[in-house]
């Protein structure tokens, strides 16, 4: 084996040249405008990035009690939706599209999320075929930032995350709002706003060091079979963008207005899978998450409020959500599961909660939101018989002036694939038809474009 | 609405074709769902740390989130065969890469684990980078690096030393890249270059060889084996193979494979209602995992028994956090051996805590879970997924006033044919887990009625949690169950069309030879077939169920 003009070589004289800055970086993209998606208004000559994000809860909700009768603006908010009644104004509701299974078996749980994820059901996530639609925007938007993605959950559980590449490649979650501190606000952090940069050397020397692990790609790509080879494919890419990543590190950030170092979290004590401790830190992960996208860490997210098949519960009770779903009966005066419902709402005192607050934040003219796309959904609509049609599925932000907020629209058996095909278009994902068999669309939800 | 979608829908759902087999299975005999041979296994998370602690000693800490491992078909080792790298995974191996090199470069740890530095005779350092570089390559990437690899990263040491104005800071660059490099992280089968066709060289054997038995690098003597040519003779094989299982070490290495195959790991994401199990915590949750491992190296290594006999045995590892649940009384200190009467219900492993409460709810016992999971993980059997549109109201409503036990709920289940298909399967061996709640605490009643632990295991009845462990001892399926589990886990894929004679002779010799667990992984580690280079083709993954899917059936 030989390897005679290396990159790292041809790096390494340049450091040791005297260049203060690496030879071999690249240009900064963050907010250079190239392909024209990812870039919103303008403020003080710079340009605005738009972010992408998901924000995910279990166990759906109870039509009746949620699904808008009014179509269009100033809809009606049914029990469920009332909570979001001080954001309304930067939500659509897009209601009654649906799973198409094609012959397939309705797996709990899996069939309704692997669907709205990926345009296709499948019967376990690894049997999943394409990308989850976060990860195909990632692709196309997520680069030019510190953290390509940040996956997010808040049961402590890195594996509740539904981003994945393919079936046997899991974007695993910071668990934590501490956690989620430490990555993003801790030492490797870079005040966009502070004065005086200084590219710190070290990154220099670990770039550097990267790019002589990522030499030995092709030596090894030749040694082994075609499976592993995709596989070790996907790690050197991951090598790549850590150097990209690293490179960022070296040049001074563009400012960014509403950018402030947060506190560290502290964490709230109690059963994390209790539904009340579980929204306040919710909250503490949210606040950190609007920081880190003010300070253009990332530009692409997914927040897991629950898990699919909800594990949420209230401490000291025996049956927690998922399972009153299936085992508490309807009430005849109320018409509905009681239990059930209370869980519901609280999941959407939730996502109001996260609009609020990325609502409040300014940036440009207007606030975070308005640059920013938030896609939320869950795994099924009515849990009780795991009904994948009118899974509910929300918008939220302006996507830097592309869509239009506060609209209710309904899908009447439509496929919900037409909204993962809208929100990539939107991002700037070049696609035009997306999702498969009956499920396989290139019809966008017109009505929220602007 | 329908209580439950047909049979047929449910056998669909299993991917199973036939009204009367509701199984797939990974075991003897029936095939299994497709995972082609591979020659890259990522390291997974206990592998890292375990070298780590030997390279570098039990002092130096190792910090961080791992990326998951993926269970494929219940074994993580599997899944080492289908797994890659992610970019948020490579960022966690850095940060965990650069707190491990930071203690290594630690005025407390320098001298021990560096030595060498600059001076008169090396005075920039590159001789004392080469020696470290080859020293602690050979032992991170279980071969010894080529010259220009060392050539490299002397290089890369000396000019990041200089751009940093410190010698060990470049060296400690240098080491974090070893560290996040494929090289370390991939276990990489390489082709030997003479001999037979299709084998892996000397290094791969033993890199193979070692993680089977003692799930880490190997060490100075196996290494020095693998560079001698001894591995590739049958004696010199056999030498290594005896020394290695004779070690203490060999413990480690079953335990690494218990863990796996019962899927233990979990209990790190388990919580319990504190409410409802005041006796249960994350310190006791930990105990109950150690509590099985250490039960069942007692049984297998220090008394070279029966692996059946675990499902018998009176014979538990017990240390103080643990008394509370399973009320006994634990006066020493550590963890010591608990020897249960006669006519006690703690008979088996499948009546240990860590079972028990994994397999279960936050707030409540499942029989189903139970018996789900024991016919999995042991009997090697897959249970399809519910249907989705079921009506469980009825079932489980714990008010009910005239079914109080969970029994007589699930029972009232049964009723629909459909239903019961599957959960005869389950709940005839979880109803008789029902006198252990959700923790894993005995109780003898259920709202004031007394807990009938009567059960059916392959249609043979049976009273009592005692019974069928017996019968699971007796079961040729729970045997031949761990021998396709330990060929799987040794090979990091499942047992193909090809295998199935090899795995079928392997449990015939596993049986004739009184089911010894020592015995088994002795004929696969020195079966020539174990060192074979794996046939690249195409993965198909799409069939793999796992315990990585989101839904848990009720």
């Amino acid at each position: 084996m030989t390897n005679p003009i290396s990159r790292r070589g041809f790096m390494l004289r340049g450091a040791l040249g005297g260049a203060s800055v690496a030879v071999g970086i690249p240009i900064l993209d963050a907010f250079l405008d190239t392909n024209g998606t990812a870039f919103a208004a303008t403020v003080g000559g710079g340009r605005l990035p738009v972010r992408f994000g998901t924000w995910f809860w279990g166990c759906g909700m109870i039509p009746e009690r949620w699904v808008p009768q009014k179509a269009g603006a100033d809809y009606d908010l049914p029990p469920q939706l009332a909570p979001i009644k001080a954001v309304q104004q930067h939500v659509c509701v897009l209601s009654g599209f649906d799973v198409m299974l094609d012959g397939k078996a309705n797996l709990p749980h899996i069939s309704g999320n692997t669907a709205v994820r990926t345009g296709e059901s499948a019967e376990a996530w690894q049997g999943i075929k394409a990308p989850t639609f976060d990860v195909l925007i990632s692709d196309a938007i997520g680069s030019g930032s510190y953290f390509r993605a940040l996956d997010l959950s808040l049961d402590g559980n890195p594996q509740t995350s539904y981003s994945y590449r393919n079936g046997s490649s899991l974007n695993a979650s910071v668990p934590s709002p501490l956690e989620l501190y430490e990555k993003v606000f801790g030492s490797d952090f870079h005040d966009p706003n502070n004065a005086d940069f200084k590219p710190d050397p070290k990154f220099m020397v670990r770039k550097s060091v990267l790019s002589g692990v990522g030499e030995q790609r092709r030596a090894l790509l030749a040694k082994v079979g075609a499976a592993d080879r995709a596989r070790l494919d996907q790690y050197f890419t991951s090598v790549r963008e850590m150097e990209d990543k690293l490179a960022l590190q070296l040049q001074k950030p563009p400012p960014a207005q509403a950018c402030l170092r947060p506190d560290a979290p502290v964490p709230v004590r109690g059963d994390i899978t209790d539904i009340d401790v579980r929204k306040a830190n919710h909250k503490l992960m949210t606040r950190l998450l609007g920081m880190a996208l003010a300070c253009n860490q990332t530009r692409v997210f997914n927040m897991n409020f629950d898990t699919a098949a909800a594990e949420l519960r209230r401490a000291g009770d025996t049956t927690g959500y998922h399972q009153s779903t299936h085992e508490e009966l309807v009430d005849r005066t109320l018409g509905y599961q009681p239990t059930v419902d209370k869980f519901a709402l609280g999941s959407m005192e939730a996502w109001a909660d996260f609009v609020q607050t990325l609502s409040e934040i300014p940036e440009g003219a207007g606030t975070l939101l308005d640059n920013m796309l938030v896609l939320a959904h869950s795994e099924v609509s009515l849990a009780k018989n795991h009904d994948v049609s009118g899974i509910p599925v929300m918008l939220a932000g302006r996507a830097g002036g592309r869509v239009k907020p506060g609209l209710h629209v309904k899908g009447s058996g439509e496929p919900v694939s037409r909204i993962g095909l809208t929100a990539q278009q939107v991002m700037g994902v070049p696609v035009d038809t997306w999702g498969a068999g009956a499920m396989r669309s290139n019809r966008a939800v017109d009505e929220i474009l602007v | 609405m329908k209580r439950c979608l047909s049979r047929m829908v449910l056998v669909t759902a299993a991917g199973v074709a036939g009204l009367s087999i509701l199984f797939s299975s990974a075991s003897p005999g029936k095939p299994s769902p497709a995972t082609a041979q591979s020659s890259v296994r990522r390291l997974t998370e206990a592998q890292y740390r375990n070298v780590i602690a030997d390279v570098f000693g039990r002092n130096v800490e190792v910090v961080g989130r791992f990326e998951p491992d993926l269970r494929v078909d219940g074994l993580a080792a599997v899944g080492s065969s289908a797994v890659s790298i992610t970019p948020a995974g490579l960022e966690q191996y850095d940060a965990i890469a650069r707190h491990i090199v930071a203690q290594v470069f630690s005025p407390d740890n320098r001298a021990r684990l560096v030595g060498c530095a600059p001076g008169p005779g090396d005075p920039d350092g590159a001789t004392c980078a080469a020696t470290f570089i080859q020293q602690t390559g050979l032992r991170l990437f279980r071969r010894p690096l080529a010259p220009w690899e060392v050539r490299d990263d002397v290089a890369q040491t000396l000019g990041s030393a200089r751009t940093l104005g410190s010698f060990d800071e470049g060296l400690a660059a240098t080491l974090v890249g070893m560290l996040t490099s494929p090289s370390f992280l991939f276990r990489i089968d390489t082709p030997a270059r003479t001999g037979p066709s299709g084998m892996v060289d000397g290094y791969s054997k033993a890199s193979r060889l070692s993680f089977l038995l003692w799930n880490t690098t190997p060490d100075d003597a196996l290494l020095a084996a693998a560079a001698s040519g001894a591995l590739d003779r049958p004696e010199g094989l056999q030498a290594q193979v005896d020394r290695m299982l004779a070690s203490p070490r060999f413990t480690d290495g079953t335990r690494a494979f218990f863990d796996d195959f019962l899927q233990l790991s979990e209990i790190d994401h388990l919580s319990k209602d504190a409410l409802i199990y005041p006796a249960f915590s994350t310190s006791v949750a930990t105990a109950t995992r150690e509590q099985t491992l250490r039960t069942i190296t007692d049984l297998l290594i220090d008394h070279r028994g029966d692996y059946r006999d675990l499902f018998t045995t009176r014979r538990f590892a017990m240390t103080r956090a643990l008394g509370p649940i399973y009320d006994v009384p634990v006066s020493k200190p550590g963890w010591s051996i608990y020897e249960f009467p006669e006519g006690d219900p703690r008979v088996g492993i499948v009546t240990q805590a860590s079972l028990l409460a994994l397999h279960a709810h936050p707030g409540r016992t499942s029989p189903t879970l139970r018996g789900k999971a024991i016919r999995e993980a042991l009997l090697c059997q897959q249970i399809p997924a519910p249907p989705a549109n079921v009506n469980f109201a009825v079932v489980q409503d714990v008010n009910n006033p005239t079914l109080k036990t969970t029994r007589q709920r699930l029972e009232a289940h049964l009723d629909d044919e459909e239903c019961a298909s599957c959960h005869k399967a389950t709940d005839g061996i979880g109803l008789s887990l029902e006198q252990f709640d959700g923790a894993g605490q005995f109780r003898r009643t259920e709202h004031g009625i007394p807990i009938d632990v009567t059960g059916k295991f392959d249609k043979v009845a049976f009273d009592g949690v005692a019974k069928l462990g017996q019968l699971f001892h007796d079961s040729p399926r729970v045997s031949e169950c761990l021998v396709s589990a330990v060929w799987r886990y040794g090979n990091g894929r499942n047992v193909q069309a090809g295998d199935q004679s090899a795995v079928d002779d392997l449990h015939r010799s596993f049986a004739a030879h009184g089911y010894r667990f020592v015995d088994l992984v002795r004929t696969i580690a020195l079966d020539p077939a174990f060192y074979t280079m794996g046939a690249p083709a195409a993965r198909s993954l799409t069939a793999a169920r796992t315990a990585m899917s989101k839904g848990k059936a009720s």
